[in-house]
């Protein structure tokens, strides 16, 4: 095992154990902070690939950016835990029985591992490149040339996600009170106070 | 590399609605609600377009462009021109539902013009690339255009468990799909079908991605096993958004189910057809057998298209030119039917009033015997009876199963399809043999009276001129 093969399995580990950390901890925040941790992981095993732009992304943009604003929604819920695992113990045990019944039967279609099903020629080791390679670059070079219609599109499923959050939570509720200060300021003395005339009353003493 | 070595002009019709739809939005943006109505006209208008592009670069040849991502052929273009001309229609008869619900919104509109640009290139893609990003605008419009009546709980309820469903679908259909690009080097349709010829289909590694593939798209068809979403999405959502769901996105998933089962890993096909057996099976007793019970309309008809679907699996697993044909000509003749049995419930409903029980089709021979009529024609061709466009579509299936002597496999689908009438005729025994309940005029504007009207009589004339659709489903697969 050289010391490359030792970093990626050390990840490799990580994110696995992380990403199952994300789903088992009973601590939404925790979930989150997990997802942080997988996400770092994963970018580590990017960096392996010498895939060095990729990896400095999703460290910049998820764990920066995305999570942190997500840890902030997360901690503003109030977020019922029990009412979240009610029937959970219902349900686990034909949920685990389903999960090993596929799990069994995917180890039982590939079979020996050792026997190298998925070993294929095409299925090598990733290419490694000198010093002076740029993955950025290479990104730069493919993403408006070959690959120009998925990127496209890739950017209006983002537009489509858009316009569905703002459809989806922008309404005018009925029930919301709201000032309209162009209203407010043209009101007169009479709209709001109304003086009455009445007689004198004297209230009798005991 | 230059802009002509794209070969973009292939994908024009797309490029054109991917331009009038963010002239749409830009538009939209500035109406008052009472000028929606523009809105509605600029999309039909992009529609139009769409469609007459695509009718002037109609080809037989085989076209690819964006550096082999995209490709044009025959069968693209006779399904992209039916995906638009139903787009058009659905467009059309929502109009009235969606006002008199207060969901009269640009946004209807847009998503709907997205996802018929996924749709698009879900047909013509030639790459696991672009059919996936294809099928991902399609379903992200389709869960928010299902909630959006957003203070209906039902419509919540029926987004939430089609966005979590469909979202594990992605999943499976990804890891099937980077199992197929570990295995071929390829994300290249073309390439795949390549690696699997040379593996042969004894190759367990890619019969294992291709059973995670063949769940995710008979998931996105709602075959059974996969079949839980789509009566509660169908029940739950709007029946303007219903309409949509249940037709053009078919079209969309017969043309990635060939593109992805034919096309990349036809050399596969007596694995997957062995496969296919047991779902359409499934899938033709469950929808037809289920479909009994129900008192609702739309989840009628949403056991109804599962019953359809197994029909359309029947007709690929025959895995021959014919087979292809006829299961294309049962997705167009399906599309065609139930725009039109949601399109008389939505000509029933009214502001306050949803039709969508069976008790709602009570006696309407005698509140308007044309609408009844046209009724009776959709619920006749759904049924398989001639002489209209279902019994055609039933009939070219179950001829292209015998010809590869699976003679039980026909008669099986025979069984069920008897089975079938009797809710379908149930319709036509409310309509036409009981009291009315309801007195209550119909009320919708002229243009969906007569699109409505043309679309029933279209599938009558259809079933009694099968063979102008039939030569050209044949034409795309020779």
């Amino acid at each position: 095992m050289t010391f490359t093969d030792f970093i990626f399995f050390a990840f490799s580990a990580l994110l696995l154990a992380s990403a199952m950390g994300v789903i088992t901890a009973r601590n939404p925040v925790h979930s989150a902070l997990f997802l942080v941790l997988s996400f770092f992981s994963c970018s580590a095993l990017w960096l392996l690939l010498e895939a060095e732009f990729l990896a400095i992304a999703l460290v910049l943009v998820y764990v920066g950016a995305v999570m942190v604003l997500f840890l902030f929604i997360v901690m503003m819920l109030d977020i019922n835990l029990v009412q979240m695992r009610e029937g959970f113990v219902r349900y686990l045990p034909v949920g685990v029985f389903f999960a090993l019944c596929l799990v069994g039967i995917m180890i039982w279609v590939v079979g020996d591992f050792s026997a190298g099903v998925f070993e294929v020629p095409t299925l090598q080791q990733a290419v490694q490149h000198g010093a002076d390679y740029s993955n950025t670059k290479a990104l730069g070079r493919v993403i408006y040339t070959d690959y120009v219609l998925p990127f496209e599109i890739a950017a209006v499923i983002l537009l489509v996600a858009i316009i569905a959050a703002i459809i989806l939570t922008m309404r005018r509720r009925e029930m919301t009170k709201y000032q309209t200060p162009s209203k407010q300021v043209m009101v007169k003395r009479n709209d709001r106070l109304r003086i009455v005339k009445m007689e004198a009353t004297v209230e009798e003493s005991e | 590399m230059t802009l002509d070595a794209l070969n973009y002009i292939v994908a024009l019709p797309e490029i054109f609605l991917l331009s009038m739809t963010c002239v749409v939005l830009v538009v939209d943006v500035s109406l008052r609600d009472a000028q929606r109505n523009a809105s509605y006209v600029l999309a039909q208008l992009s529609l139009l377009g769409t469609f007459l592009l695509l009718l002037s670069g109609m080809t037989d040849a085989r076209i690819y462009a964006f550096n082999d991502m995209f490709v044009q052929d025959g069968m693209a273009d006779l399904l992209k021109l039916f995906v638009v001309a139903i787009v058009a229609v659905v467009f059309v008869y929502s109009r009235d539902y969606l006002k008199g619900r207060s969901i009269f919104k640009g946004e209807y509109y847009l998503l709907g013009l997205f996802a018929t640009l996924g749709m698009m290139l879900m047909i013509s893609s030639a790459s696991l690339l672009m059919l996936y990003l294809g099928l991902e605008l399609l379903s992200l419009c389709l869960y928010a255009m299902v909630a959006l009546h957003r203070d209906n709980g039902n419509a919540s309820e029926a987004a939430m468990k089609y966005f979590v469903l469909g979202a594990i679908a992605s999943g499976m259909l990804l890891y099937g799909m980077s199992i197929l690009y570990g295995l071929s080097g390829s994300l290249m349709l073309v390439d795949i079908a390549h690696a699997v010829t040379q593996t042969g289909s004894t190759d367990i590694g890619m019969v294992f991605a291709l059973v995670f593939v063949l769940v995710a798209l008979m998931f996105k068809l709602g075959a059974v096993p996969f079949h839980m979403w789509v009566p509660d999405v169908y029940q739950g959502s709007p029946t303007a958004v219903t309409v949509f769901l249940s037709t053009a996105p078919k079209l969309a998933g017969f043309a990635i189910i060939m593109r992805l089962l034919v096309e990349a890993l036809g050399g596969l096909h007596t694995d997957w057809q062995q496969m296919l057996v047991i779902l359409a099976v499934l899938s033709m007793a469950i929808g037809n057998i289920v479909a009994i019970a129900q008192a609702n309309i739309k989840r009628m008809l949403a056991y109804s298209t599962i019953s359809h679907v197994g029909f359309i699996i029947l007709g690929i697993l025959a895995a021959s030119a014919e087979g292809y044909a006829s299961a294309m000509f049962y997705t167009i003749a399906y599309a065609l039917m139930s725009l039109g049995g949601f399109g008389i419930i939505m000509l029933l409903a009214r502001s306050g009033f949803e039709a969508d029980q069976l008790d709602d089709f009570k006696g309407l021979n005698q509140r308007s015997p044309w609408f009844a009529f046209m009724m009776l024609i959709l619920m006749f061709s759904m049924a398989g009876v001639p002489p209209t466009l279902g019994f055609w579509a039933k009939l070219a299936v179950l001829k292209s199963i015998i010809h590869i002597d699976m003679v039980w496999l026909a008669g099986v689908a025979v069984f069920f399809s008897i089975i079938g009438v009797f809710y379908y005729l149930r319709i036509i025994k409310l309509m036409y043999f009981d009291k009315q309940q309801d007195n209550t005029p119909l009320q919708c504007s002229t243009d969906m009276q007569f699109v409505l009207s043309g679309n029933a009589l279209l599938i009558l004339a259809l079933g009694l001129y099968p063979t102008s659709l039939m030569v050209l489903c044949v034409s795309v697969f020779t």
